[in-house]
This record gives structure tokens, sequence and C-alpha cells, in this order.
């Protein structure tokens, strides 16, 4: 069969996801800064699946070398997973610009850079899907994590244009919002334990909701309806609560 | 977060470290305090708990696979289930496997479990070509079949180290569905006659109706099999129901539970009958319900599991049986098993004889009945099986195993008891 590109290939997410699609018998293309840190990774899926594995070098940030890094696909993907993402302490990005600016470069900016390009090839072939992981924390900003959210919200804004714009040309888009993920990035929040997902269950939703052509995902699927009470709050009681 | 086992009993409050790599866990066991590996939390009681987890389950790289010879390569934190996707495709199956393919190889290997097949394939261990392990002191050592390393950590417990990566070897197989014998029978006498007549077959197991009582105590289905020759390997595994919460406490009691055994038994033709299952629902029925451990409710449960030396199985296990009818407490899962030779692990679990494994849930007067069932254990020279153990005594459990004082030297020489201890280890002096 043919590849995949996962791209933010580091994280237990993607890693997760990489291993579901490998299983199902899909080559891999596996994008991260500093890749081939990803080789006893690359070896694992190749041993596990039988499938080939490509480590690939990719900065979300050097808009300008995106262009080059998809010409220089041998063999253009069937479809892309974005997983990258990038999460600061709310205090620290709100102290750093520098936090603030590498939150929506790499979460937003960054991933439209990509997106477009690969967009456009897959508009043309009238092939493709397009796989984002977004949040759950892009439905509302709240003072705990406003800034991560708002990256997030844009690129939920862009996924759902994308998939209006694609519908015509048959490439699906799904937009993943996923609630609270057991990840390193997690791993010291104290988190409700039904309300936490495992990484291997998001992997599992991303490819059954992609494989059926599905919209938007929320993984668990409850945070469906947690988010549906949040974002139904009115404005000025929201504003006095800490959520 | 702490981590608990299956049994959801004892809760402690622990720490726990994710292993990732070797060096971080080389750090953190230079700290000081008790360690103890812990794998995907399927052993039911306190043998994995500690005040300091070593979590193996994120180590679970597949690092070789020579398909020509079966020799498959991975970390301790694969999972069975892992690499039956990986390799029944590719005519490949555990050549032992137990009830749940929910486990880690590292656990395997640390329980030395055993499956249907006992009494042909033996233990894990059999499979098991070589592995490696982190000691006390960071040290990392490679370890084959005669080592004492090896001895003392299959059927260890976790007890002598943290079993980093391991080389086991597969069986052929030519089918993903099993020829499957059920034999309903009548009582005790029926039940030890039909595992006679069956032993050829290389699975078999039976379940028991535990409250069952007087003529028809030991009635049961026996299951016997082996793998079909059709060619069919494509292998899907399929998607799982959950038990999203705990149930209420009263939801299992003596009625229900005698319910869910009659409609088990009653399904069942009379005599023997014949079936073609998937290897899934033959080996692993329970693990196509996520978290049935919840079932049991918020206080837990606990599972049974001894072993009495043939010649005094018949004896013995009425004489349990009979307790357990009397109680009325109920056992969800009763299964019993005949096995085959001993090994010479110090504390693997197998003798050559009859296993009983049931489930209680936790609640008044149940380690009261267990104290008795265990006096009858002893009685008969029998043993019990750690994995599953949450309560048994020193006394109790030391009279069981006869390689006890190899397996407390060997921790002794390596400074192992100063460093790996679980709270079952304490409890039962090893």
């Amino acid at each position: 069969m043919s590849y995949v590109l996962i791209v933010g290939a580091k994280s237990i997410v993607a890693q997760e996801t990489a291993r579901v699609y490998a299983k199902n018998g899909y080559d891999l293309y596996l994008a991260a800064r500093k890749s081939d840190e990803l080789g006893e990774f690359k070896n694992d899926l190749e041993v596990r699946s039988g499938v080939k594995v490509q480590l690939l070098d990719l900065d979300l940030v050097a808009y300008d070398t995106h262009e080059n890094f998809y010409d220089s696909l041998d063999e253009k993907p069937l479809g892309v997973i974005v997983v990258a993402g990038y999460m600061t302490e709310q205090h620290k990005a709100e102290q750093d610009w520098s936090e603030s600016l590498n939150t929506i470069s790499v979460n937003y900016t960054g991933v439209v850079s990509l997106l477009n390009i690969i967009a456009n090839d897959f508009e043309k072939q009238r092939r493709g899907f397009i796989v984002g992981v977004s949040s759950v924390a892009g439905d509302r900003g709240r003072k705990t994590n406003y800034i991560y959210g708002s990256s997030k919200a844009a690129f939920s804004a862009y996924l759902s244009g994308l998939r209006n714009r694609l519908f015509e040309s048959g490439v699906t888009v799904l937009t993943v919002k996923p609630g609270f993920v057991a990840t390193k990035m997690t791993e010291n929040l104290d988190l409700p334990e039904k309300l936490t997902a495992q990484p291997s269950d998001v992997a599992d939703d991303i490819f059954i909701a992609q494989q059926s052509g599905k919209d938007v995902l929320y993984t668990k699927w409850i945070w469906r309806y947690i988010m549906l009470i949040i974002t139904s709050i009115p404005e000025f009681i929201f504003k006095k609560l800490s959520i | 977060m702490s981590l608990i086992s299956w049994g959801n009993y004892p809760r402690t409050h622990n720490s726990v470290h994710e292993l990732q790599d070797i060096e971080s866990l080389k750090e953190k066991l230079s700290t000081d305090g008790d360690f103890i590996a812990f794998g995907n939390g399927r052993s039911y009681g306190d043998s994995a708990v500690s005040d300091n987890i070593v979590h193996t389950k994120p180590y679970d790289y597949f690092l070789d696979f020579d398909e020509t010879n079966g020799v498959l390569e991975v970390r301790s934190g694969a999972l069975l289930s892992d690499i039956l996707e990986s390799v029944v495709k590719r005519g490949w199956f555990l050549k032992v496997t137990p009830g749940t393919k929910l486990i880690t190889v590292g656990g395997a290997i640390a329980s030395d479990i055993h499956g249907k097949n006992h009494h042909i394939e033996g233990c894990f261990s059999e499979c098991l070509e070589e592995f490696t392990i982190m000691m006390a002191d960071g040290e990392i050592k490679v370890t084959q079949k005669g080592d004492e390393l090896f001895l003392a950590t299959c059927g260890g417990m976790g007890l002598t180290g943290v079993i980093l990566t391991a080389k086991i070897t597969l069986k052929k197989i030519n089918s993903q569905f099993i020829r499957q014998t059920t034999i309903k029978t009548k009582n005790l006498k029926e039940t030890f006659a039909a595992f006679e007549e069956y032993k050829h077959l290389p699975y078999s197991v039976a379940w028991i109706d535990c409250l069952a009582t007087q003529e028809n105590l030991g009635k049961c289905l026996l299951m016997a099999g082996d793998f079909a020759d059709d060619g069919d390997l494509n292998y899907k595994p399929k998607s799982k129901l959950n038990i999203p919460f705990n149930f209420p406490n009263f939801a299992l009691n003596k009625f229900s539970v005698k319910a869910f055994n009659w409609l088990y038994y009653a399904k069942s033709p009379n005599g023997v009958s014949k079936q073609r299952v998937h290897f899934d629902s033959f080996f692993y029925p329970l693990d196509s319900i996520r978290n049935w451990n919840r079932i049991y409710g918020k206080n837990g449960f606990t599972q049974y599991q001894f072993i009495l030396p043939k010649e005094g199985s018949f004896d013995g296990l009425e004489k349990i049986l009979t307790k357990i009818a009397q109680s009325g407490k109920g056992s969800f899962l009763a299964v019993l098993k005949l096995y085959g030779a001993e090994n010479e692990n110090y504390l693997s679990f197998p003798i050559e004889g009859y296993s009983l494994a049931l489930d209680f849930k936790i609640e008044e007067g149940l380690f009261e009945l267990l104290d008795e069932l265990d006096e009858v254990v002893n009685e008969y020279g029998g043993r019990i099986y750690l994995t599953k153990d949450v309560r048994v005594s020193e006394e109790v459990f030391e009279k069981g195993y006869s390689k006890i004082d190899k397996f407390r030297a060997f921790r002794k020489e390596n400074n192992l008891d100063e460093k790996f201890n679980s709270l079952q280890s304490k409890r039962v002096g090893i």
C-alpha cells in the first residue's frame, strides 16, 4: 500500500497513530525535527507490521522549507495526519512573547503553511485525506490556557474551511479534538481518570473516524457534550468562572 | 496517578516511574526505597504494588523478528496482544499464553505464566530463549536457560530486577480457528475422567459450577481443542465492549451468580459436542469486555488459585468445593485444569496435578473462608499462585514452595532484597 505522512511524529499520540496505520498495512513517512532520533521507533514499526517507514526532517516554523519538503517526496502520500503541537504553561506564555509566538507558529502558522501545499496537491489529484489534531481547548478561550487554546481555535477554523473547500474534489478533512490525554505533556497533572483518554485509544478513534470519512471527532466522545455545555454558558457568567 | 492491580484491591498511593529509556531507569533505581516493576496491571493482587513502581508498559518496542525460525525479540512492555496482531497473519502464535492476552512480556516472565496447554508445553519460560534484566545496582545482565538468574527470575514476581528485553520462540499455526470439543459432565468424578480422556489434545480447561452441591458437586464444561488447519490467517482483532464504571456492590450475589452459572451450563448440549471457534474467544473470552473487573464493584475482588498434587487432587478438591458451596460466596468463574510436570524455576506455580481458580469479591468473611481453604491446600501438599494472591500468609505460602530458600538466598546474595520489594513479597517474606 502507499504512504501516510505523519507530521509531529515524536509525540506519543502520533506514535500510537503510526502503529494503527502500520497495522492496517499503510507505509509511513514520519516527519519531525531531528527525525533520526526516531530510528528505534522506525525499527519497531517495521518489525511489528512489515511496512516501509521513512524518517523525514521537518521544522514547522521554517516556512520556506515546506515546498521543498513536499516536492522531495518520491511518492506523494495518500493522506496526511498533523499531530504536531506546542503547549507551554499559560503564565509563561503571558510573560514571555517568544513562548506565545512559538505556540502560535507551531500550532497554527506552521501547520497552515504546510497544509496549504498539501491541500493544493490533493485537490488537483482529487484524492487524499487530511487529519488535523486540534484540541477541545480551541472551543472556548479560558483564562487557564487561552494562548494555546486560541492557536487551536484558529487551526480548527482552518480545518473547517478546508473541509468545505475540498468537499467538491473528494478530499476528506477530519478535525480531531482530544480532551485530556495521558501523555508526557500531562503526566504531572492530576487528571480525572474517566475523562482521560489513553493515547492508543485516541489513535484507534482517529483511524476509525478517518476511514469512515467523519468531519469532527471528539475523543473521548464525552468531550463533545462537555464542550457543548462549556460553550453554552453566557459570557457574562463565563467571565466570572474559574474552569 | 497511582497504579492499581486488576483486583482493584488494595488501593495504595505509589509513585510511578514511566519506563522510557535505560539511563533514567538506572538513575531512578539509584535512589532509596522499594521498587517493583508493573506491566499492564493484570496480576490480581499486590505482587506489582510497592511505594515506587517502574511502569514497564511504555517500554514496548519490537526489536527483531526472525520469520524463518519464529524467534521474536521485544522490549518487556510489549503486550501479548500486540505480538498476536503482528505474528498471526504471518502464521505464528504464542507457544504459551494465559487466559488474557493483555499482559506484558515482562509480566509473563515474572509470573512464568502458563495456559491451557501446560500439560504439553509447560510454562512461558519454556519458549523464552534469552532475556536482559537490570539488577539492583543498575547493571544489565543477559540471561539464558540454565543460569541461576533465569531460574530465579522466571516466576520470580519481579523481585530479581527489571526485565528489559526478551527473545521468545513462537509456534507455527495454519489457522486462526480452533477445533473445540466441549464435554459436559455431571460431577467431579466425570470431570476428572474427561481430563484424562482428552489429555492428548494440546489445549484443555474446565469451567466448574462452584455452587453445585452433593451429587452435582464438580460438574463442569470441559473445553479441549487444537488449531484448525484451514489456512485462514486473516486476523482482525474485534473492538471491545467496555464496562465504564464500577457496578454497585450488591450486583453480584448468590442469586445472580447462580443464574449466570445455570445459563452458561444450560446453553451447552449434553455429553460431547464439537465447535469451531476463533482463538480469541477460545483463549481470551473475557478480553472482549474491557474492565470486566468493575463488575465486582469498587471494593474490588481477588482470585484464589491453588494447585494440588495429582494423587490428592480428587479428595482435596471435593473438600474445597464443599466448603465454598456451603459458604454461599459466589464465584463468577471457576476454572479447573490438569497440569503437567513441574519445572526447575524457583517460584513457578505449576506442579503436576489439578489447579482451581475462583474469583471472589472482597467482602466480610471472605478472608476467613480463604484461610480455611488454605488449610486444605497445605494438608494435600498444594500451593497458592502469587500472581493472583493478595492475602496468603507467609506460613501457608512457604509450605507450598520447596525451592523457596534458594530464592531467598539468591535475592540476598545479589542485594535484590534491598531494592525490589512488593507489598506481597514483604507479606510472604521473600
